[in-house]
């Protein structure tokens, strides 16, 4: 059997411990993602869903337990590049055109300079940008330059895909059609993905599971599985898909007094 | 855009400016004829003009000798203010030494110490002229770099952290990338802050041979046109290195360049 894509045990995060700001961001979390998975972890700001993102991209170490990615340990993993990573912002620099953004990654694995431009073109097609190759990122609209940054995430065609909102600064409609166009880029790669969002809809249509997270400390309150098949624009219309908006409506519900709370840090 | 259109769209950029200077000294000349403003208070531009031509050997010399201080604490400022920011950006504590002393001496005239270093050093010297550039443009170039090198987007941070790049790999293509932008944002002040500051210094002292010590010298002995041609040289000088800044600023960043031109 193979490993895991993701395993994360007993995971504890707890930033300035021993200080009197100390915050307890995550208290033993355990999750498992197996590949080929588009799981979204969802809850109200400050439950923690980005620092768990961000333990498993090993951007941050956690205060107890471990984390695992394709079986080996996740700093491991963050050397040998073994995920692609997408933001909110689109993070593109400005120096570089579209095709350097993209390339940027595969420079740094060291792919020589033909192989680069063939893989960024195709990155750019599956994208559908292959038109804006050589424009620079502020020439492109937001949605574009997010797809920019998805295609740069997908370059080295990595098993694993870790996205933090990363179409929360986007318009709806640009936001399903992004949404209907990672589906398919997944389904096309086979690209196992985490998912941070507070969107419920973004959640449901996207994922075969639902990971719903409570404040403070975060914890893992529900894990819903969806099963919605092959998605299109009818299937944010069909009873399946309400029927599980309204699950995990009411699974964030069940510590909505907690919410009520001071808000937790924003460690973004 | 074809470049006919481009060049006519140039064109009509220009005449707005262009227009004005020109309404301006027409102003100038007829309200000095028509009140009969005596010279040594305020000269006709046609008089100026006439001293640029009758003077033109002694003005460019002048400029020369301001241009080349201004040139040498330029060059010597930014060699010093972009070396200084790298190793802040490396070393915390030249970071903490020099930032405080650079927001410092940005509010003080440091430029009255010219009159010193004229004794300390000598009287005859352009060294002083071109330290106190050198100075000037030190702080602005330096904090603008430093900023630049150290303040990168979160995001990107967090991009280069997941691509496992190493610190040169990010200093190489964030950093100084980023900083760039900064320091072509110092540079254009910078320049023309040389030259003023150049030509200031001769005010405290040392050669008579420069642009400063020209006006001063002049407008105590009455001829004010003379002064005003010298001034119309410093303001070519000043005008020199800003151009110069921008142009090289479109050659190393073309990117911000078809920003620009839109």
């Amino acid at each position: 059997m193979t490993a895991p894509a993701v395993e994360v045990r007993g995971v504890t995060k707890v930033f300035n411990k021993g200080k009197a700001n100390q915050v307890e961001a995550l208290t033993d979390i355990d999750l498992t993602i197996t590949p080929g998975e588009l799981v979204s972890l969802i809850g109200p700001s400050g439950c923690g869903k980005s620092t768990l993102l961000r333990l498993i991209a090993s951007l941050i170490e956690p205060t107890a337990g471990t984390v695992l990615v394709n079986g080996k340990p996740a700093e491991q993993a963050r050397r040998d590049q073994d995920y692609g990573m997408a933001f909110q912002q689109s993070g593109l620099f400005d120096w570089r055109t579209v095709t350097k953004n993209i390339e940027l990654p595969l420079e740094l694995r060291g792919w020589d300079r033909a192989k680069r431009r063939a893989q960024a073109a195709a990155m750019l097609d599956l994208v559908k940008l292959g038109d804006f190759a050589d424009h620079y990122p502020w020439e492109l609209s937001g949605g574009m330059q997010q797809r920019v940054a998805i295609a740069r995430a997908l370059a080295f065609t990595p098993a694993l895909l870790l996205m933090d909102e990363p179409f929360g600064a986007l318009d709806e409609m640009t936001r399903e059609h992004m949404q209907s166009e990672l589906i398919g880029i997944c389904a096309q790669t086979r690209t196992t993905v985490v998912f941070v969002t507070h969107s419920i809809p973004e959640a449901v249509y996207l994922s075969n599971r639902v990971v719903v997270m409570s404040p403070r400390p975060g914890r893992i309150a529900a894990r819903i599985d969806v099963d919605l098949g092959a998605r299109n624009d009818d299937t944010r219309e069909a009873s399946e898909f309400f029927k599980k908006v309204t699950e995990v409506r009411e699974a964030l519900r069940g510590f909505e007094h907690v919410e009520a709370m001071p808000r937790g840090i924003e460690d973004r | 855009m074809s470049a006919v259109a481009d060049l006519r769209r140039r064109t009509q950029h220009a005449l707005v400016p262009i227009g004005f200077g020109v309404a301006f000294l027409t102003v100038w000349e007829l309200f000095v004829r028509v009140r009969h403003i005596k010279p040594y208070l305020l000269p006709r531009p046609s008089a100026i003009w006439g001293e640029l031509h009758g003077n033109a050997t002694l003005i460019r010399k002048a400029v020369i000798v301001s241009g080349t201080n201004a040139l040498v604490g330029l060059l010597v400022g930014i060699v010093a203010g972009v070396a200084v920011a790298f190793a802040a950006g490396h070393f915390k504590i030249v970071n903490r030494l020099v930032t405080p002393m650079a927001i410092a001496v940005s509010a003080m005239p440091i430029i009255v110490i010219a009159s010193i270093l004229y004794n300390l050093i000598s009287a005859t010297s352009q060294v002083p002229r071109r330290l106190m550039a050198a100075v000037i443009v030190f702080f602005v170039v330096f904090v603008n770099v430093a900023k630049g090198l150290t303040q990168v987007d979160r995001t990107q941070t967090e991009l280069m952290r997941s691509y496992a790049a190493s610190d040169v790999e990010i200093l190489r293509k964030v950093r100084i990338p980023n900083a760039l932008s900064h320091f072509f944002t110092a540079l254009k002040v910078a320049a023309p802050l040389a030259v003023v500051t150049a030509f200031v210094s001769e005010y405290f002292g040392g050669l008579q041979d420069g642009l400063g010590a020209k006006i001063t010298s002049n407008v105590s002995n009455s001829r004010d046109a003379v002064a005003w041609a010298y001034v119309v040289g410093a303001c070519l000088l000043g005008l020199l290195f800003y151009g110069t800044s921008v142009l090289a600023e479109r050659f190393a960043m073309p990117w911000q360049a078809r920003r620009v031109e839109r």
